[in-house]
């Protein structure tokens, strides 16, 4: 094929598919406004995205942080400034990675986990029964996850950041002789408000973004079990690149204030 | 034939996927409280159809019209007030496995309508019940059910809320004769008791007989026959009989291809 003509098609397909992502996602995210708000599938799926992804979330962080401890030490005592790692450590983690690690998790997890489910309910038609039966596919499966998921994650970052810190903490206090006490003071008279909420607002947002990409790939896929494993792989590709895209883009605008 | 008002009402209906056109021109009339059949070959647009009037895929081209109404020229809002006198029995039946038995029945009641679970609970108790189910069955998974079992819960939810309209795909494909024809004895008696005006799409030639007022037979997009089941065997239509005789020799040349 002709590349130009081959580079153009590629590109508007991207297009109309961000196109497509986004009118989607505007749809789920509203459409339980007008009634009636599934609270039992809300709970269900806050439960499953939020607490059951603890286990995974807090072991991600605890090792993210341990050796975030000594790579800080090991590269900080180059200029002499080894003992302002507990503040290094805390501000990486908390703007940072918290959040990216706890959102890539999540997609890995929970993305795949709704484009799996709805792609086996869109191939065994349980998607159309749902609309014959005068419910609303985007208010009792959609919107319920979606909401889940951006109000669920930040409280995940919180504890993403909790446990996070601690593991920089046990490098620190056993591996690298630091005091365990001044430790924590000087991460809580260092640390501002702002590092932990524009953390915390990065997760709502990824939550947002993760939940759409996962329920999309689901909702359209199409042609049996081969149908629904590259709606699954699509859903966590998009999640982890969307994450990163808006981390930046995010970034960038809370560096300025 | 008769005064009977028409409850469907299909002109000049297509549809096209990609360069595949699946419906060139349906034109159907059925009268309220008529069972139609329609029979045709595998891909000839059979559940396109059904899910053109359903309102889950959006045609081309044409009218549907629902007690004289186009649906299709209807804000989406009021279209799906209007499709929602329809129940539908879809060909695998298509429970949903996350709920037990007795809350797929009940489904449209509780999350449709509103209903207290309590009064849906009994609902779907007595539907099951109306299907030749024992109510120990609605605490069981969808899963746990042989294929009879699961097509007999879905026909207990398709008529939950009473509809106007029956739409069957396929209901009998996949069970035993036994089986398929406790389905059908089902649906004829269902469809009878709630009133409803049917379309049923099946290539099986003793269920069609059997449910079926009148069948349509489908072709390349087309109605190509339509009669009174009862001269189904001498309509004289080459098409239908070579699909009701079950011969590979005739004016219908199967394609390998799927749509």
């Amino acid at each position: 094929m002709n590349p130009v003509a081959y580079t153009g098609r590629a590109a508007l397909s991207i297009l109309a598919e961000i196109g497509a992502i986004s009118i989607f996602a505007l749809r789920g995210a509203f459409a339980w406004v007008s009634g009636p708000f599934y609270t039992r599938e809300f709970i269900t799926a806050a439960q499953r995205i939020g607490f059951n992804s603890l286990p995974v979330v807090g072991l991600t962080a605890i090792f993210t942080g341990a050796a975030l401890a000594l790579n800080i030490y090991d590269g900080s005592a180059r200029f002499n400034a080894e003992t302002f790692l507990p503040q290094i450590l805390a501000v990486s983690i908390v703007r940072e990675l918290g959040p990216g690690f706890a959102a890539l998790m999540v997609a890995g997890r929970s993305s795949s986990g709704m484009a799996a489910e709805l792609g086996a309910m869109r191939v065994s038609d349980q998607i159309d029964a749902m609309s014959t039966l005068a419910v609303d596919p985007f208010k009792y499966l959609i919107s319920p996850r979606i909401l889940a998921t951006t109000i669920m994650l930040p409280f995940i970052v919180l504890v993403a950041d909790i446990i996070g810190i601690l593991g920089g903490w046990l490098v620190a206090v056993y591996a690298l002789d630091f005091e365990g006490a001044t430790y924590i003071r000087n991460i809580d008279a260092f640390l501002t408000t702002e590092d932990v909420t524009s953390g915390l607002v990065k997760a709502g947002v990824f939550g947002f973004l993760i939940s759409v990409m996962g329920c999309y790939y689901g909702y359209k896929s199409r042609g049996g079990a081969q149908g629904v494993g590259g709606a699954t792989r699509s859903a966590v590709v998009a999640s982890a690149v969307a994450i990163l895209a808006s981390n930046y883009i995010m970034t960038s605008l809370f560096v300025d204030f | 034939m008769t005064e009977q008002p028409l409850k469907i009402s299909i002109r000049g209906l297509k549809k096209s996927f990609g360069a595949k056109e699946v419906l060139s021109g349906v034109d159907l009339d059925l009268e309220e409280g008529k069972s139609l059949v329609i029979i045709g070959g595998s891909g000839t647009g059979k559940s396109v159809l059904l899910k053109c009037v359903l309102g889950l895929i959006t045609p081309d081209n044409g009218e549907i019209a629902i007690d004289g109404v186009n649906i299709l020229k209807l804000s989406p809002f009021e279209r799906a007030r209007k499709t929602r006198q329809i129940g539908m029995l879809f060909q695998g039946a298509a429970l949903f496995d996350s709920l037990k038995v007795w809350e797929n029945v009940a489904f449209r009641l509780i999350y449709g309508e509103g209903k207290a679970h309590g009064p849906s609970r009994n609902a779907a108790m007595d539907r099951l019940a109306q299907v030749g189910l024992p109510p120990e069955v609605g605490d069981l998974s969808p899963n746990e059910l042989s294929g009879g079992m699961q097509k007999r819960v879905a026909l207990a939810r398709a008529i939950a809320a009473d509809p106007d309209m029956l739409f069957f795909d396929e209901p009998t494909t996949g069970l035993d004769p036994i089986t398929a024809d406790v389905i059908n004895r089902l649906i004829v008696d269902r469809v009878k008791a709630v009133g409803a005006t049917a379309i049923s799409i099946t290539h099986d030639m003793v269920s069609a007989r059997k449910i079926a007022d009148e069948i349509a037979m489908i072709h390349q997009g087309r109605i190509v026959w339509r009669g009174p089941a009862s001269e189904i065997g001498a309509s004289g239509n080459p098409y239908v009989d070579q699909f009701v005789n079950g011969r590979a020799e005739g004016p219908i040349k199967m394609s390998l291809k799927n749509t």
